[in-house]
Formats: structure tokens, C-alpha cells, sequence
């Protein structure tokens, strides 16, 4: 039974290595940094999901009961990507792209990052239609 | 009088489970600490966050996580087979609007953040007013479908949690 656990904690941290691997390799060969922005904040989630789910299975096996740590550190990373990738994707917009680049927003408003009024007052956000 | 004492009470419920979870060891003095971490944070956050976010159905929320949680796995094996096979000249990555329906603020974060997490689309700027998405797919031959399927699997299920 420990040794069948240890074989699929194995393949678990095999996994993780290969995805975390696949996500630099795709960072590395992709062509403008739009696309470089996707390797990295969707294969690495799995290959980081996949190591805590190996160390949380290792625990239990230690006898060291239900570790907690493991689903924090997969829901910090969860709200925190999508963060850091959105800042990284704005700061490439600012930088780069003109407004005649990217589509129209199709709200009489332009992009946030192209409005020199933004950060807005609270009542310009959602204004009723 | 409980509102002004807790003036995000899912805030303050979050906070106390996730010190509980992290402190990993059932003590009275984390219980204490977690309690009073629960109390003062949201109030010294509430300038920054004056409204509640109404959660109509806060089970729909869960399941919500979970199909999210799905397709990020599904996501990763899409995304890891375009990384490894697919020549760079086949790419097509395309810019993608998608007007929303939604008008909560936090309804709005949690799909922004969901189209980050799944198949090989990222959120990469709002409309000024706050009713458009802009999104960068890495491979999106048909980007009205893309927009379609954001809209129905997504905004849907939030607008019947959060409106």
C-alpha cells in the first residue's frame, strides 16, 4: 500500500517537473510577449498544482495528518496570477500599443489604460445605461 | 451595530479560516488571533472597499470554483500541446472584446480572473466605464466563439450568483 502511495506521489512531482518545464520552454519560444504572458500563467498552475497535491499525499503517508498549507498555497496562487498577469499585460499595452492596435471597446470609452481620466470617480464606473 | 463591526462579514469569515488554515494546529490562541485579525482587517481595508458584494447564492459560488478549477486543468493540456507542436507561424492569436453584461465590481473581478485562468485566453484591460473586457487568446482562429463561449459558461453562471 505505501509503496503503490509512493509510485503515484512520484508521477504527481513528475508531472509538476514536466509542466513547469513545458511553461519556461513555451516562454522561451513563443514570438511577441502577449503570447509569452500565456505559457507561464497557465502551465505552471498545473505543474505547481500537481507538486502540492505529491507533498500533501507525502504527509499523509509520514502520518503526519491533513496538511492545510497545500490548498492555501493553490488558492493564493489562484488569485494572485491572474493579477500579476493583467499588471504585466497593461504595462505592454502603455508601452507599445497604440489605440488603433487593439479593437474597440464598443462602449463610446476607451480601454482603461489609454484614458488619461483613469483611475475614474466611483459614479464614471457602470454609469446606468 | 453588526454592520459597523463587520463590515464584510465574508471578509472577516475568509480571514479567520484562512489564519486557522495556516497557523494548521487547532490552539485557543489562534482561535484569538484569527478573531481579532477577522475583526480589524476589513475595517482597515473598508475605505478601499465600500460596498458588499451581494452574493445572491453562495453554494452556485462553489460549484462555480469548481467547474473553474476543471477547465484550468483542461486549460493546461490545451495550452501545453499548442506550447510544444504547434509552429509559431500557425499561431493565430487574435484581441477579443467582450461587452459585459455584468455591473458588480466583484462579479466583474471573478470573471476576469477566470478568463485569465483557463483555455489559453488573458484578461488584459477594461473599458474605462467598465463594460468591456479586453482579451488576448494565444491561438483563436474564431474569436466570436471565444467571446460566445466566455459569455455563456462563464458570465452567465456569475450573473445568476451575483445579480
Amino acid at each position: 500500500m505505501t509503496f503503490a502511495l509512493e509510485i503515484v506521489i512520484a508521477a504527481f512531482l513528475v508531472a509538476g517537473g514536466i509542466f513547469g518545464l513545458i511553461g519556461s520552454y513555451g516562454l522561451l519560444r513563443l514570438r511577441d510577449p502577449m503570447q509569452r504572458l500565456h505559457a507561464p500563467t497557465k502551465a505552471t498552475t498545473i505543474g505547481v498544482g500537481t507538486a502540492l497535491v505529491a507533498s500533501a499525499f507525502h504527509l499523509a503517508l509520514q502520518g503526519q495528518g491533513v496538511s492545510w498549507h497545500e490548498l492555501m498555497i493553490a488558492i493564493f496562487l489562484l488569485l494572485t496570477a491572474p493579477v500579476s498577469a493583467l499588471f504585466l499585460a497593461k504595462t505592454h499595452i502603455f508601452r507599445t500599443f497604440p489605440k488603433s492596435d487593439l479593437p474597440d471597446p464598443g462602449t463610446g470609452t476607451p480601454w482603461a489604460t489609454h484614458d488619461a481620466a483613469w483611475p475614474a470617480k466611483p459614479d464614471r464606473i457602470n454609469p446606468p445605461s | 451595530m453588526l454592520r459597523k463591526l463587520l463590515p464584510h462579514p465574508y471578509l472577516s469569515l475568509t480571514l479567520f479560516v484562512v489564519w486557522m488554515l495556516l497557523v494548521n494546529q487547532f490552539k485557543i490562541g489562534s482561535l484569538v488571533m484569527a478573531a481579532i485579525l477577522a475583526l480589524i482587517i476589513p475595517h482597515l481595508t473598508a475605505a478601499w472597499w465600500p460596498d458588499r458584494p451581494p452574493i445572491r447564492r453562495p453554494l452556485s459560488l462553489f460549484a462555480y470554483a469548481l467547474l473553474v478549477l476543471w477547465d484550468v486543468i483542461v486549460a493546461n493540456f490545451q495550452v501545453a500541446r499548442i506550447v510544444l507542436f504547434m509552429p509559431n507561424a500557425r499561431i493565430r492569436s487574435a484581441w477579443i472584446t467582450v461587452p459585459l453584461d455584468l455591473k458588480t465590481p466583484e462579479a466583474i473581478t471573478l470573471l476576469a480572473g477566470t478568463i485569465t485562468m483557463t483555455p489559453g485566453t488573458l484578461t488584459a484591460d477594461m473599458s474605462s466605464c467598465g463594460r468591456a473586457l479586453l482579451i488576448h487568446a494565444l491561438h483563436a482562429p474564431d474569436p466570436d466563439a471565444v467571446r460566445d463561449d466566455i459569455k455563456s459558461r462563464y458570465e452567465a453562471r456569475l450573473k445568476r450568483i451575483f445579480e
